[in-house]
């Protein structure tokens, strides 16, 4: 404890902080400090260990594996290409669909749409279809969803075919109803990042906004969503990276076949859910093999996140100075 | 007239100037924000090419009567307005009125600095991008900063956002902002109270230059500055007698008249600092 130089000034009430002060003081330091290097230690312990198990099957396959196509355990041939494209695939129609979607509401809850007590009402509609477990939407998926599209999937295809997005018949899982209900799934994240991002924004700007003479549309566009943007670009990355990972549901809808296509009707595959189907019946090899592309999926992500991060920065400094 | 002149008791509120050199006809009955009354009885006209001025202790309802004469104030869901505000012939309040239309008319600088989330050119080019304004862009964001004196310290940092300046440099970016359309009426709520002196009366210098053509209300906290700058004074005081504190205007006149020879009481002890 410091020595008290001012002991001698007269005061019935000033005086040092006491030793238990100091105390709770250097206890909450040592606390904070602890649960960082206990973060810091766990994903340096995970991607180590996933490295370590991965090693020989990156010596045996080296960087072939992230390029080629064939998933064959027989012939002892691993390659994720078509994983790579399913993931980012699947996961930017979902930010496409769930980021536009998501957005909007976020503006319908927040722009004065709605009564204040009916907006939380239906917020909390939105933030519940977060707490529905994954195999539930893919339950959902296969026996609501796919009967429910695949009508108008083959009515697309038999009459605009040649469309490349278009170019299969959906005959059961395949890429669209994985990617509506990844959309879904990421929904409640983007949304409710993005009402804060919204609330966030101070009410003189909106002030400001409307006493140039705006309209509701032009006040929103103009100068609330540029205000909020650092806000709903974390929201859409957070929610790409709920997409990269998501593994049950997908499992369950895209149709695990190792294919690289754009028809949104063609089955497809992404590596989490590769990961979660291959497991189970592994030999040596091929969990060595499994365990390269995990790491591909956490190095995705890792980038993704990097990326993301970097546009949120440029949009901060763009538009708010800082 | 018609009703409202009923309404209005007060001696002093019935100042009034000739028609033909008012740009806005305010006649204030009662101003409500939910049941509380914080505004009653009050005929305010901004006269054309003038600069009035809006004094009074704070609280006394300066920037609920500023905020209503451009519908500001509709953003607020619990404001109810009785009254008339005639602009032009037209009476700003009736329904066929678009308050969004009223206000490309009516433009508005107010107390906190608020610039958007974009760069400082973009901000003063901000109404005229909306306007569809077809001329030189670059010109009329020149001629603004020049006018709100900001020029010189931005003209090399045009594209830095508007959020990058000091609290001063910012309301002085808004004052740009607002200038930069020309609106034919400027409402101006404490615009320098974030400013220091050097700021404020370069501000005031605009203010007088903006008068040559267009109409300026201003309310202000100053009292030297109300001196300085306004032709036209209107003073506010609230009643306390109800239980409620309801804003009023108690004398309108000459800026010198009120603040040399007040008819009022009140303004005789607000101006002479005797105000409690
Ligand atoms: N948005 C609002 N909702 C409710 N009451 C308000 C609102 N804005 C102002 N008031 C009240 O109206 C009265 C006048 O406020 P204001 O016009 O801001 O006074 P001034 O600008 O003269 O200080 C005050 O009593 C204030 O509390
Ligand atoms: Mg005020």
């Amino acid at each position: 404890m410091a020595s008290n130089p001012f002991a001698h000034v007269v005061t019935k009430v000033c005086g040092p902080p006491s030793a238990a002060d100091y105390g709770a003081d250097k206890l909450l330091r040592a606390v904070v400090w602890g649960a960082a290097a206990v973060i810091l230690l766990l994903v340096t312990y995970i991607v180590f260990e996933l490295g370590r198990q991965a090693f020989p099957a990156m010596l045996s396959f080296g960087p072939e594996f992230l390029y080629s196509t064939t998933w064959d355990v027989q012939a002892k041939q691993f390659g994720i290409l078509p994983e790579i494209w399913g993931t980012l695939y699947s996961s930017l129609l979902a930010l496409l669909l769930g980021g536009v979607l998501g957005v909007a509401i976020a503006i319908f809850l927040t722009q004065d749409f709605l009564d204040h007590r009916v907006s939380n009402v239906f917020r909390t509609i939105v933030e519940m279809l977060a707490a529905i477990p994954s195999v539930v939407y893919g339950l959902w998926g296969i026996y609501v969803l796919i009967p429910l599209i695949r009508p108008g999937a083959n009515w697309l295809h038999d009459s605009l075919g040649w469309f490349p997005f278009f170019g299969t018949s959906l005959s059961g899982p395949g890429m669209a109803p994985a990617a509506l209900v990844l959309a879904v799934m990421i929904l409640p994240t983007v949304a409710a990042i993005s009402v804060d991002a919204f609330k966030r924004v101070p009410y003189k700007v909106k002030e400001a906004a409307y006493g140039m003479g705006t309209t509701r549309w032009e006040a929103i566009l103009k100068v609330m969503l540029p205000s909020a943007s650092s806000g709903i670009l974390a929201a859409l990355v957070l929610g790409f990276g709920r997409a990269l990972g998501e593994t049950m549901a997908l499992a369950m809808l895209i149709g695990n076949s190792n294919q690289i296509s754009l028809s949104l009707f063609a089955p497809a595959n992404t590596l989490a859910s590769l990961l979660a189907s291959s497991f189970p019946e592994a030999g040596p090899i091929e969990v060595q093999a499994l365990m390269y592309a995990a790491l591909a999926l956490l190095a995705i992500t890792l980038l993704v996140n990097v990326f993301g991060l970097w546009i949120m920065k440029a949009a901060t400094r763009k538009f708010e100075g800082r | 007239m018609n009703a409202t002149a009923d309404a209005v008791t007060s001696p002093a509120a019935t100042w009034s100037i000739d028609p033909q050199d008012t740009v806005m006809d305010c006649r204030l009955e009662k101003i409500f924000y939910g049941d509380f009354l914080a505004v009653r009885n009050s005929i305010v006209p901004i006269e054309k090419n003038k600069i009035t001025g809006f004094i009074g202790p704070s609280g006394c309802g300066k920037s609920t009567v500023l905020r209503s004469l451009n519908r500001m104030n509709d953003l607020i869901p619990v404001f109810r307005f009785e009254g008339s505000v005639t602009y032009h012939g037209q009476d700003i309040y009736d329904k066929s009125i678009d308050p969004v239309l009223v206000r490309r008319y009516i433009g508005m600088v107010f107390q906190q600095p608020n610039p958007f989330s974009m760069s400082i050119y973009d901000n003063v080019a901000f109404g005229l991008r909306l306007n569809r304004y077809k001329g030189d862009l670059d010109e009329r964001v020149e001629k603004a900063l020049r006018s709100a004196a900001l020029w010189t310290e931005v003209k090399d940092k045009l594209k830095n956002s508007g959020l990058s300046l000091s609290g001063g440099q910012q309301q002085r970016l808004c004052i740009a902002r607002a200038v930069a359309t020309e609106p034919d009426v400027l409402l101006m709520d404490e615009p320098c109270s974030a400013l220091d002196p050097i700021a404020t009366r370069q501000v005031e210098e605009l203010m007088l230059e903006l008068k040559e053509h267009y109409s300026v209300a201003l309310v202000t906290h100053n009292m030297q500055q109300a001196t300085r700058v306004a032709d036209t004074t209107a003073f506010f005081s609230v009643d306390i007698s109800q239980g409620s504190r309801t804003g009023y205007l108690v004398e309108m006149g000459e800026t010198r008249q009120v603040f040399e020879d007040p008819q009022a009481d009140l303004t005789k002890e607000y101006v002479s600092g005797e105000f409690s």
